[in-house]
């Protein structure tokens, strides 16, 4: 059984159909691109397939469960973690701390009147920092850091849910060329250690087609092409809306 | 060439963070140089600080023969820079007649005369959607939105920040053609860059910066052949 | 029949009123995103100006109506004064001390209509040529309010063309979205926002002007105004002047016919619609989404972690606080009682604005009801002091938990409008019921056992209970639950996305704090010896507001120092003719000056220190 299958999505917007028919699969372990022009419904499909929004019709089943008509909690807590394209993480807080709330929510203590929440999952917390490179800064407040570290952040903070499946919206936007590919690296050696499925989406071709499993195409909320990196680069309906000349 | 754009040891801060520390840079007139650095390394923040945007900056700032070091933004703007955003700022609910209209400034001697018309010449898609508001258009189509807001106010120097972040491919090479075009018209342009092939492709010089300081300086095609520079500053 | 339609129509003329003041607020608002709170003071500036020029010259048309324009523009100027003196240098602060120093405005505006106008209502003189009635099925209707009924529609019109027809209104329109955006275009800000606050505050003053051959003017009518226009811009939607006037339209109707059929409650019935449209309707009936909803509280930097130092230094104010009887007289036992006593109500709501960015605008109804439970326990069933206290909280914590399920739905402004709905309602309650609550007459008697009688062991009884309750907020804000509130603030998208279910703790906190002012309050009740609905009026919910802010937000000490200074200085000055108005001045320094509040600005001189 594939780890995620969305059939038929459809969501529109005051009568303009962001997404349209939309069906895809994903299987553990794979890195899945979705790339198409900027207002393809790219962002929509992810706000869809975390709870964000909620589809018109169409079905979207995790490990053969519907999470289609869930809240975006209840769909975190059933194994879909997600990063943003524009980082989001609780500015208030250390790295660390960060990392903690994630584990606190996890293990359902989110509750607790009494411990102090920074003494809870210190070390696992730390263990995760570690994993991706940020265990130096545990003790920085989140708001004080540099845009490539914060990518870090929330890279840990997704896994630290051990999610099935890990949605990323633009996981190197405003990164220089050296750290995208470090950081793709870095979350396709966690994908397949921990055979986490990840969907993304990028601008950058050559994280698309260094480190995509496979590349489903979006354009004007319909799929136009899937298949492995280099046909889907060969097609030419994705050069004509998409790629341009230059691929 | 004599120096249309001089900054001399600016600084700034975001709180306590030292974002800028002595940055010091030329543009010439007709010029078009890419700054370009790592994320972090103080491209925007120099842009934003040059146009009057940063309340905590120091340094020497001048612009046309004018030392605009401490002008607030609208006065340094009617001097004839123009400021293009790297996160578009489209204004959301007016149409994009309303954007122009909101960019206009009176026409400059010495810097190209741009009006509506000229500009849905130059940027055909914009000329089919005049009552559409900036809410409901894509990404690239804010982009050109917001250059063509900028250029109403007819600059003789544009500073470009990050114009092809966050867009197609196919719309990038838009981009790069729509920046040569007002090379063409007599326009300085400053920008800043992290993808080497866009830069490359429209910059005459580039200026690579580093943790708030100039580390590099020079022709673009100087950069293009010092690969020790480019693995150094921009990892590439 | 007839009877209904004079009705309507008189509903129609006070919604021309209504529009023309919410309008202004609503502009004001959407350029500079500041909550005006002196905006209800410029409409009683404007009848008051006018009733002064009425007076003088409004024997003539030209007289009276030239009069009423004049006031309206000399309010636009006085509007524009403030912009440049105070608002200007507040555009990048939190929107708390930006209400705050509006506030202190309205405080400096009463104390001059006191100074100038005197406390009596002042009747004007009517519009001539339109001093008659007209018929209307057999009725007579005022011409005057006829006027009034024309007057709205063509101003909407008028603001209309303005907005949408001139440079100057799209530049208004585009700054109102993107401030710094229009500068670097080249668009001077400063003289665009006096403008604005020319217009808007215009507005209102003509509002007022137009009342004065209608009704009284009076010093009460900033308050009551100022709410009201809020409501209308909230039903309506922020930012829409359509809907602005819509709202007016069906507030004035719901006013005009509430009268009828329940004559007490009419203030409970607009604040009870306003609830029903913002669960029903959630950006007001013709607002937008917006994008990025204005933070009601900046999300600042960490709390500075306390370490055994600052535990120990607790305790030791602690044991000094608990020996000041073996010293102090009566006097200062009763104000460091009544210190003690808002420390708590203000750590309460402290927890609300500080940790979850939650602006409570009625957070005064849960120590008021506290209050009231604890009253009622001893009135009605001669409950003995330990049970009213545990009674009080229990009360105000359950009306906390109804209140909340309706105010969490909802964030930011929309969020502080719900806290002031049901506090209005509350506060109607405890004013009109009077078989239970005694209305205004409030409850007397209500005073300690013989065992707790004196000053001082009641001061140490609420010590210890007030010492022991912010001990336990403390803990609970550095627990998982009070992070689990700052990370809703911070980014309720990723809360959202690592499984918070950030309405349901922002509920449970809502109750917490709740539960905690309502046992203040019952301390409160036992202090004074008696409840009055004062307890939960608006000002007191301000009040509590600015000893917060006065204290600092990101300072955990800070709601305790500032209870202790506003008091403090309340107590002071209430022997002051002019306490209003020293107050309103020292609001505005504090904001101006200390805009991290006292604890805040200690503990930068503390670090300022340590680092030297």
């Amino acid at each position: 059984m594939s780890r995620l299958v969305v059939e038929n999505l459809a969501r529109s917007f005051g009568g303009v159909h962001a997404v349209r028919g939309v069906s895809f699969r994903l299987e553990a372990g794979e890195l899945l691109a979705l790339i198409g022009p900027n207002g393809a419904g790219k962002t929509t499909c992810f706000n869809l397939l975390n709870g964000q929004l909620r589809p018109d019709s169409g079905s979207i089943r995790l490990d053969g469960a519907e999470l289609v008509g869930l809240e975006p909690s209840r769909i975190w807590s059933l194994g879909v973690g997600r990063t943003f394209q524009i980082t989001a993480t609780f500015a208030s807080m250390t790295v660390r701390e960060n990392v903690q709330m994630v584990l606190l929510s996890r293990h359902r203590r989110l509750l607790g009147l009494w411990r102090p929440a920074a003494r809870q999952f210190r070390d696992e917390a730390q263990a995760v920092l570690e994993r991706v490179g940020m265990g130096g800064q545990a003790e920085r407040p989140c708001g004080v850091l540099a845009y490539g570290d914060l990518k870090r952040v929330e890279l840990a903070m997704a896994i630290a849910g051990a999610p099935k499946l890990l949605l990323m919206d633009e996981p190197t936007a405003g990164m220089a060329p050296g750290e995208r590919q470090e950081l793709m690296a870095l979350t396709d050696s966690l994908a397949h250690e921990q055979g986490m499925a990840v969907l993304f989406t990028e601008h950058d071709m050559d994280v698309v087609f260094g480190h995509a499993d496979r590349v489903i195409v979006l354009d004007r909320g319909q799929l136009i092409a899937e298949g492995a990196p280099d046909a889907v680069r060969a097609d030419p309906r994705v050069q004509a809306v998409y790629l341009g000349n230059a691929a | 060439m004599t120096a249309l754009l001089t900054v001399d040891g600016l600084h700034a801060w975001y709180g306590r963070a030292h974002i800028l520390q002595g940055v010091g840079l030329t543009v010439g007139r007709g010029e078009v140089v890419a700054l370009m650095g790592r994320n972090g390394a103080g491209k925007s923040t120099t842009m934003k600080a040059v146009m009057g945007l940063l309340a905590e900056r120091r340094g020497r700032v001048a612009f046309a023969g004018t030392d605009v070091s401490a002008w607030p933004p609208h006065r340094i703007a009617r001097l004839g820079l123009g400021y293009v955003p790297e996160d578009r700022r489209v204004f959301a609910e007016l149409t994009v007649r309303e954007n122009l209209e909101v960019g206009r400034q009176p026409p400059r001697a010495g810097a190209p005369l741009w009006t509506p018309d000229r500009l849905y010449a130059l940027f055909p898609n914009l000329a089919e959607m005049k009552d559409r508001r900036g809410a409901r258009m894509s990404g690239g189509e804010q982009q050109m939105l917001t250059l063509a807001r900028t250029l109403m106010g007819n600059p003789s120097l544009l500073l470009l920040d990050e114009p092809s972040e966050g867009l197609a491919p196919r719309i990038v090479q838009q981009m790069a053609d729509a920046v040569r075009t007002l090379k063409a018209e007599g326009l300085s342009v400053l920008l800043s860059e992290q993808n080497l092939g866009f830069a490359a492709a429209v910059a005459d010089r580039a200026v690579v910066i580093e943790k708030g300081v100039v580390r590099w300086d020079g022709a673009m095609a100087a950069l293009l052949e010092d690969g020790d520079a480019r693995r150094a500053y921009l990892a590439v | 029949m007839d009877f209904y339609l004079v009705q309507f129509l008189s509903g129609l003329a006070q919604a021309a009123t209504l529009f023309l003041v919410a309008s202004g607020l609503s502009i004001i608002f959407g350029v500079t995103r500041i909550v005006n709170f002196a905006h209800g003071s410029f409409y009683m500036l404007g009848a008051y100006l006018a009733w002064t020029f009425v007076e003088r010259w409004g024997s003539d048309v030209l007289g009276f109506w030239g009069g009423v324009l004049l006031a309206a523009l000399l309010v636009g100027a006085l509007g524009a004064v403030m912009e440049v003196l105070l608002l200007r240098r507040l555009y990048r602060s939190p929107e708390l001390f930006q209400l705050l120093a509006t506030f202190g405005v309205v405080l400096l505006v009463q104390d001059a209509a006191f100074g100038v106008w005197g406390p009596e209502d002042l009747l004007g003189r009517r519009a001539p040529l339109l001093k008659g009635t007209v018929d209307i099925l057999g009725r007579p209707f005022p011409l005057y309010d006829l006027v009034l009924i024309a007057l709205g529609p063509a101003v909407l019109g008028l603001l209309w063309l303005l907005f949408n027809r001139t440079r100057w209104g799209t530049l208004v329109r585009a700054a109102t979205q993107d401030r710094e955006m229009t500068a670097a275009l080249g668009v001077d800000q400063a003289r665009l926002f006096t403008g604005v606050l020319f217009l808007g505050s215009a507005l209102a003053g003509l509002g007022g002007a137009l009342q004065v051959p209608r009704e009284a003017v009076n010093l009460h009518m900033d308050m009551a105004m100022v709410v009201e226009a809020f409501v209308v811009v909230v039903v309506g939607g922020m930012g829409s002047l359509p809907g602005a006037f819509l709202a007016s339209l069906l507030i004035g109707q719901l006013q005009a016919f509430g009268i009828l059929v329940f004559p007490q409650i009419t203030l409970v019935l607009v604040f009870l619609f306003m609830a029903v449209v913002l669960v029903l309707r959630p950006y007001g009936l013709l607002g937008r989404k917006e994008e990025a909803p204005p933070p009601a509280a900046a999300a600042g930097p960490p709390f500075a972690p306390t370490g055994r130092r600052a535990g120990l230094a607790a305790l030791a104010a602690l044991a000094a606080l608990a020996a000041v009887p073996l010293l102090a007289g009566e006097y200062a036992l009763i104000v460091l009682t009544e210190v003690a006593i808002l420390a708590l109500a203000a750590a309460s709501l402290h927890l609300l604005v500080g940790f979850g960015g939650l602006v409570s605008f009625g957070h005064a109804a849960y120590f008021g009801l506290g209050a009231y439970g604890a009253a009622l326990l001893v009135k009605h069933v001669a409950a003995p002091m330990p049970l009213a206290l545990l009674g009080a909280p229990v009360l105000a914590g359950a009306a906390a938990l109804i209140a909340g399920w309706f105010c969490v739905r909802r964030s930011g402004l929309y969020f502080a409008m719900l806290t002031l709905a049901f506090a209005q309602i509350a506060w109607s309650i405890t004013f009109q019921w009077y078989g239970v609550t005694g209305g205004d007459n409030g409850i007397l008697g209500v005073w300690p056992p013989a065992w707790a009688a004196s000053r001082a062991v009641y001061y140490e009884v609420t010590l210890a209970l007030v010492a022991a309750a912010l001990w336990a907020l403390r803990r609970a804000a550095f627990a998982p639950f009070g992070y689990t509130l700052r990370a809703g603030r911070d980014s309720p998208l990723r809360a959202e996305a690592v499984g918070i279910d950030v309405r349901r703790h922002q509920w449970l906190g809502f109750a917490l704090a709740g539960t905690a002012a309502g046992l203040a309050g019952g301390l409160y009740a036992f202090a004074k010896g008696s409840v009055f609905p004062t307890l939960l009026a608006v000002p007191q919910s301000v009040d509590a507001l600015v000893m917060v802010l006065m204290g600092g937000i990101q300072t955990v000490a800070g709601p305790v120092v500032g209870a202790a200074a506003f008091h403090l200085l309340r107590t002071t000055l209430m022997a002051s003719e002019h306490w209003r108005v020293i107050l309103g001045l020292v609001i505005v320094a504090l904001v101006l000056l200390f805009p991290q509040g006292i604890a805040g600005f200690a503990r930068r001189l503390w670090n300022r220190g340590a680092e030297a």
